[in-house]
């Protein structure tokens, strides 16, 4: 039925692209999740009134945080090619995409934990602090156990960003459903292909919203 | 115990200064449940969190127990807070851990081992009557419950000082009374000393040995709760004995009471002090003198040094006894005695 339907697909090469797919989000998420993290703490330990109160290094995070947002993903894996050829040793396939992943969605998931983080109630922090608590101990016993239902729709949301940019880094080398699409499908002009790595990008980005949303609601004892 | 010298904490805002707390000094006796009204603004939140520097002082020192929290570097301050226990108007719950993980929470920080602390944790829950309730999160539980948890959780690592900002100002008024009940308890079993801020009189007149009255970062009186309350001074004071003394339109009910009593005998107010208030003083004024006694209006309220307040009797019978009466009040019983002759 699927060959009727879909007459130029090579069942091999479709299931080649959905795990390179999947392997670019999970690794990718994975970097963007801890260096996210990071980011995040940075910018919200050193803004005024927090912790670690540092004017300079919350402008230079906050600096770092912005330009990286404002580059348009495309351009920036472009921009990244030297960086990834010296770190990974050549700019194409899954693995040289990770940094260009990674470099353009943490910024974006630290201003997400940075937003999660000054939603934790300020008193919980104090009254940690007046039990005499370590500013690690206030890091991860109160500020990351307490917004953990938002640090993880966070990444959820981040997430599904990502799986659009493995795309388009896919069409510019990287492997995956969006280097599938664009050189079997839209190149070619069989938009079969095209149409049915839409559907499995689709149900992707579903399966990662439904267990994203599942934790959370696991997770929010609120 | 506690000793406060010259404290003051100045916030620096758009320039321009703002003196929360002003040159306060202060010394606090161990054991004693100490008490510190006023009104919002009047800077007792701050002067709170001054004693164990949740906010810098700008100036003065803090001594507890031999131990000067004002000069502690970080490291020594985060252990001497372990032996000072807070506890909040919001609770401050973590809403992630449970009763038990809650109330665990201090004892990690102190680096407890697991098993100690399970015990300690289950000591606790007796002791603030959570019994059942240990696997229960904050959402699940009542704000009397919930501060149950957090003096516990103050309490976990036998602190020698308890403080309590405005502990029961979110509660209603009965589980105000019972959190209350925990406190003296807890102060008379343990005995802890309890520095305790608040913006109503009830608390202070329930549970308080001492009370400091703040108005604009000072202390404008202080001393024992019986004597404040009776000879109030400074106009703040005065207003917050009326809180608990008197019911909203009660100095119209009063004049109209005398007005309608001052043509026939005599109004006296009976000013009851501490002890005084168990004597049998209106029983035995008929059976001594040939008069007549008819309590008007009055209120005798209860305090942790005994109880205190005033009576308005009509009194009715010849005037040369009445007076004999009144001269015996004044010179036989320890009761004030005032005679109003006329309403107006």
């Amino acid at each position: 039925m699927l060959t009727n339907l879909f007459p130029n697909i090579s069942m091999d090469d479709l299931w080649v692209a959905t795990y390179e797919t999947f392997y670019m989000t999970i690794l990718a998420l994975i970097g963007t999740a801890i260096i996210g993290l990071i980011l995040g703490l940075l910018l919200f330990l050193t803004s005024k009134e927090g912790i670690w109160q540092n004017k300079y290094i919350n402008l230079i995070v906050a600096a770092f945080v912005n330009i990286f947002r404002a580059i348009p993903f495309i351009i920036l894996i472009l921009l990244l090619f030297p960086f990834t050829d010296f770190l990974v040793g050549t700019i194409r396939g899954p693995n040289a995409a990770l940094p260009a992943l990674i470099i353009g969605s943490a910024p974006f998931y630290g201003r997400l934990v940075e937003i999660a983080l000054k939603e934790v109630d300020k008193g919980v922090v104090e009254a940690a602090k007046s039990m005499g608590a370590k500013t690690s101990t206030i890091i991860t016993k109160v500020l990351i156990p307490e917004s953990m239902p938002a640090l993880v729709s966070g990444i959820t949301v981040t997430a599904i960003a990502l799986i659009g940019y493995t795309a388009m880094a896919g069409v510019i080398g990287a492997g995956g459903l969006g280097n599938y699409a664009y050189y079997f499908g839209f190149q070619r002009r069989d938009f079969d292909v095209v149409f049915l790595c839409t559907i499995i990008i689709v149900i992707i980005v579903f399966i990662f919203q439904f267990i994203g949303d599942f934790i959370t609601n696991k997770m929010d004892k609120r | 115990m506690i000793s406060i010298e010259g404290l003051s904490k100045i916030f620096s805002l758009n320039k321009t200064n703002i003196t929360a707390v002003d040159d306060l000094t202060l010394n606090i006796k161990e054991g004693e449940i100490y008490g510190v009204i006023g009104y919002s603004g009047a800077g007792k939140s701050t002067f709170v969190r001054l004693l164990n520097r949740l906010e810098e002082p700008t100036a003065g020192k803090v001594i507890i127990d031999n131990q000067e929290i004002t000069a502690l570097n970080t490291k020594k301050l985060r252990l001497a807070r372990q032996e000072i226990g807070m506890i909040f108007q919001h609770f401050n719950l973590l809403w992630s851990r449970t009763v038990e993980d809650n109330i665990a929470f201090p004892l990690e920080i102190a680096g407890v081992s697991k098993v100690n602390r399970s015990r300690r944790v289950q000591e606790l829950i007796n002791l603030v009557g959570l019994n059942g309730r240990e696997k229960a999160y904050p959402s699940q539980l009542s704000g009397g419950q919930k501060q149950r948890v957090g003096i516990a959780r103050a309490l976990a690592n036998n602190p020698k000082v308890l403080l309590c900002d405005e502990a029961t100002s979110a509660l209603d008024p009965e589980t105000t009374n019972s959190i209350l009940d925990l406190l003296v308890d807890i102060n008379e079993k343990l005995g802890l000393t309890i520095i305790l801020i608040t913006h109503e009189m009830h608390v202070i007149r329930k549970i308080c040995n001492q009370v400091a009255v703040m108005e604009q970062g000072e202390i404008v009186e202080q001393g024992q709760v019986l004597e404040v309350f009776t000879h109030p001074k400074k106009s703040v004071t005065k207003k917050f004995v009326e809180q608990i003394m008197k019911s909203d339109n009660q100095d119209d009910d009063i004049s109209n009471i005398i007005k309608s009593y001052h043509n026939e005998g005599k109004v006296l107010r009976l000013h009851f002090l501490g002890e005084t208030t168990n004597q049998a003083l209106i029983s035995e004024l008929a059976k001594k003198f040939d008069i007549d006694l008819n309590i008007l209006h009055g209120k005798i309220t209860q305090t942790q040094a005994g109880g205190y307040g005033t009576l308005f009797v009509h009194v009715k019978g010849e005037i040369a006894e009445i007076q004999t009466a009144v001269d015996f009040v004044q010179g036989k019983t320890s009761v004030e005695v005032e005679v109003i002759e006329n309403a107006d």
